[in-house]
């Protein structure tokens, strides 16, 4: 089976993350890269898919240079190779674009099942996967705690707000994942030196025939008017419990009408 | 004045709140025209849209749109799209909702606003991102704006509309039908209203200290009618299924109140309820994070303050 694994570089959330003054996206020198946390469970799935199934785990990034880190985290886990999409061009691409551009090039490398995160700590939009699955004619599966693939079908437990749902399709298909769908493993020092040596492709937009009148800032769909940092909240009340501390939360909450 | 579309968001046949604020929303900025899609429409519910300012309820009562994921909802949404020319869409922020409005973008060519806290003119939105630290205002500039509103960002008021009813008939793709629902799994969660929409969310983290314990997170939520949410310390050491989590990588919740308890307040969970507009802290480490967002704080400890805010809750009803 031919697995694509999609990664992304995301600002660690324990630092303080900005905008950039200049043109509103994000600015990624601000604090430290780290592979999107959900990511790494969608490329712990994908490497116990093969493991199961056999294939091929290829790591797909699209993002600036300094993005190599996490696809050297992700194949030191064990992927096989990886496609870095790095082009200029694509900076400050939104959801639309940025899964046009994916699109573009998982066609030109193909796959049977492309797993990714369910969303992303920075953008946190959710849309990825389910736009990609329409871009490439793919069954969605997404939101999935449960990833079993039998031949050419595929069954995922998708999680609801009631519950779950049992849901299946054929292959081709794009899978987004949760956190606890697995533990993800840490890579060993053997894949840390193994991944060096793996093969990564870098690509650039006119390599996956991504039209650069549909990428970057200028093409986004959706643009920032404004943004300011949030004002601090108003200090609030705190009392220490002497005995009363429910009792003065009850009396906070019958001044604020909630009981 | 142009329509805009709101897709309704239901629960055995009848309307959720998220949807009602929706229609309120819509109403200050257009004509609202609510999207039925799937069997079961009952006059109730029809009612219950034209009550909260819905001139017109498309419906699309087909079983097919609802027995495959996501893909023909966001088709039949397209097609009425291009019928209706709307001068927006709007949908639930919730997980499946971001998919059908992200489907939908694609199809339609148009530009997608997620988790929206508010929308005024010109269809410009509110979003706060990194975990609370910054506001954005943000607009589509291609195509049919479609925003994903976050659950409580209005209070949903009455204004009764004509609620004129519309069958449309849709055709899904071969496509659309690429992934089949075989069963829906229902996890109980008694009377509780669901975890998103819940104007009251009472939450409990590493200090409940056990599963059992959460009974007295439960026992608080159930006296002010409110859901449960959990931190991920608590998920993650198996106290609470994963669905109630709170956070980063769980659910968003933006609560008229929002109550943690024995929750430190680490960015991980900062992010999931940041925007609440009443939050009450209960911790007993005075440090915790959490106090610097709290409009009221209990340094304590949980197991004796939250049974005895329970208890007062319940004598002052």
């Amino acid at each position: 089976m031919n697995i694509v694994v999609c990664v992304k570089q995301v600002p660690d959330t324990a630092t303080e993350r900005k905008l950039r003054s200049d043109d509103k996206t994000l600015d990624r020198d601000a604090a430290d890269g780290v592979v999107n946390e959900l990511d790494e469970y969608a490329v712990e799935e994908a490497l116990k898919l093969k493991e199961a199934h056999g294939g091929e785990v290829t790591v797909l990034t699209m993002g600036p240079g300094k993005a190599t880190e996490t696809i050297r985290k992700a194949l030191a886990m064990g992927a096989d190779k990886a496609v870095h999409l790095s082009d200029d061009a694509l900076h400050g691409s939104d959801a639309l674009s940025t899964s046009y551009a994916m699109a573009q090039v998982l066609k030109k490398i193909g796959f049977d099942l492309v797993i990714l995160g369910s969303e992303s700590t920075d953008a946190r939009t959710g849309v990825l996967a389910a736009m990609l699955a329409e871009r490439l004619g793919a069954a969605q599966l997404t939101l999935a705690n449960k990833v079993e693939v039998e031949g050419t079908s595929i069954r995922v437990q998708r999680i609801t707000d009631y519950g779950f749902d049992k849901v299946e399709a054929a292959l081709p298909a794009v899978v987004s994942v949760v956190e606890k769908i697995n533990e993800p493993r840490y890579p060993s020092f053997k894949g840390i030196m193994a991944a060096k040596k793996k093969p990564v492709e870098t690509l650039a937009i006119g390599d996956a025939s991504i039209d650069a009148g549909q990428v970057g800032l200028d093409a986004a769909w959706s643009e920032v008017v404004d943004f300011a940092a949030a004002p601090p909240r108003a200090a609030g009340t705190i009392v220490k419990d002497e005995g009363d501390g429910g009792a003065n939360a009850a009396d906070f909450l019958a001044s604020k009408k909630f009981i | 004045m142009s329509e805009i579309l709101v897709l309704v968001e239901q629960v055995e046949g009848e309307v959720k709140k998220v949807t009602l604020e929706l229609l309120t929303l819509a109403r200050s900025l257009g004509t609202p025209a609510a999207v039925w899609l799937g069997p079961g429409i009952t006059a109730d519910a029809k009612a219950k849209l034209a009550e909260y300012g819905a001139e017109k309820i498309y419906v699309g009562g087909s079983e097919e749109l609802v027995q495959y994921v996501v893909a023909p909802k966001a088709e039949a949404l397209a097609q009425l799209v291009a019928d209706k020319s709307p001068a927006a869409v709007l949908v639930a922020a919730t997980a499946e909702g971001k998919e059908i409005a992200g489907r939908l973008a694609v199809k339609t060519d148009s530009g997608v606003i997620t988790d929206a806290v508010g929308l005024g003119e010109g269809f410009v939105a509110d979003q706060s991102i990194f975990g609370g630290g910054v506001n954005v205002r943000a607009k589509v500039r291609r195509g049919t704006p479609i925003v994903a509103v976050r659950p409580n960002s209005t209070a949903p008021a009455p204004s009764a509309g004509a609620g004129a009813e519309e069958e449309i008939s849709v055709t899904l793709s071969e496509a659309a039908k690429a992934t089949r629902v075989v069963e829906r799994v229902k996890q109980e969660k008694g009377a509780r209203p669901e975890l998103t929409e819940a104007a009251i969310v009472v939450s409990g983290g590493r200090g409940v200290g056990s599963a059992e314990n959460f009974s007295v997170i439960e026992g608080l939520a159930d006296a002010l009618g409110a859901a449960v949410g959990a931190s991920r310390a608590a998920t993650d050491a198996g106290w609470y299924p994963h669905q109630f989590q709170v956070g980063q990588t769980g659910k968003t919740v933006s609560p008229q109140l929002y109550i943690a308890a024995g929750i430190s307040g680490a960015i991980q969970h900062r992010a999931g309820m940041q925007t609440a507009k009443t939050i009450v802290a209960i911790n007993k480490d005075p440090e915790a994070p959490i106090f610097e967002l709290a409009d009221y704080g209990v340094v304590g400890d949980l197991h004796q303050v939250v049974p005895q805010l329970t208890e007062e809750i319940k004598n002052r009803k």
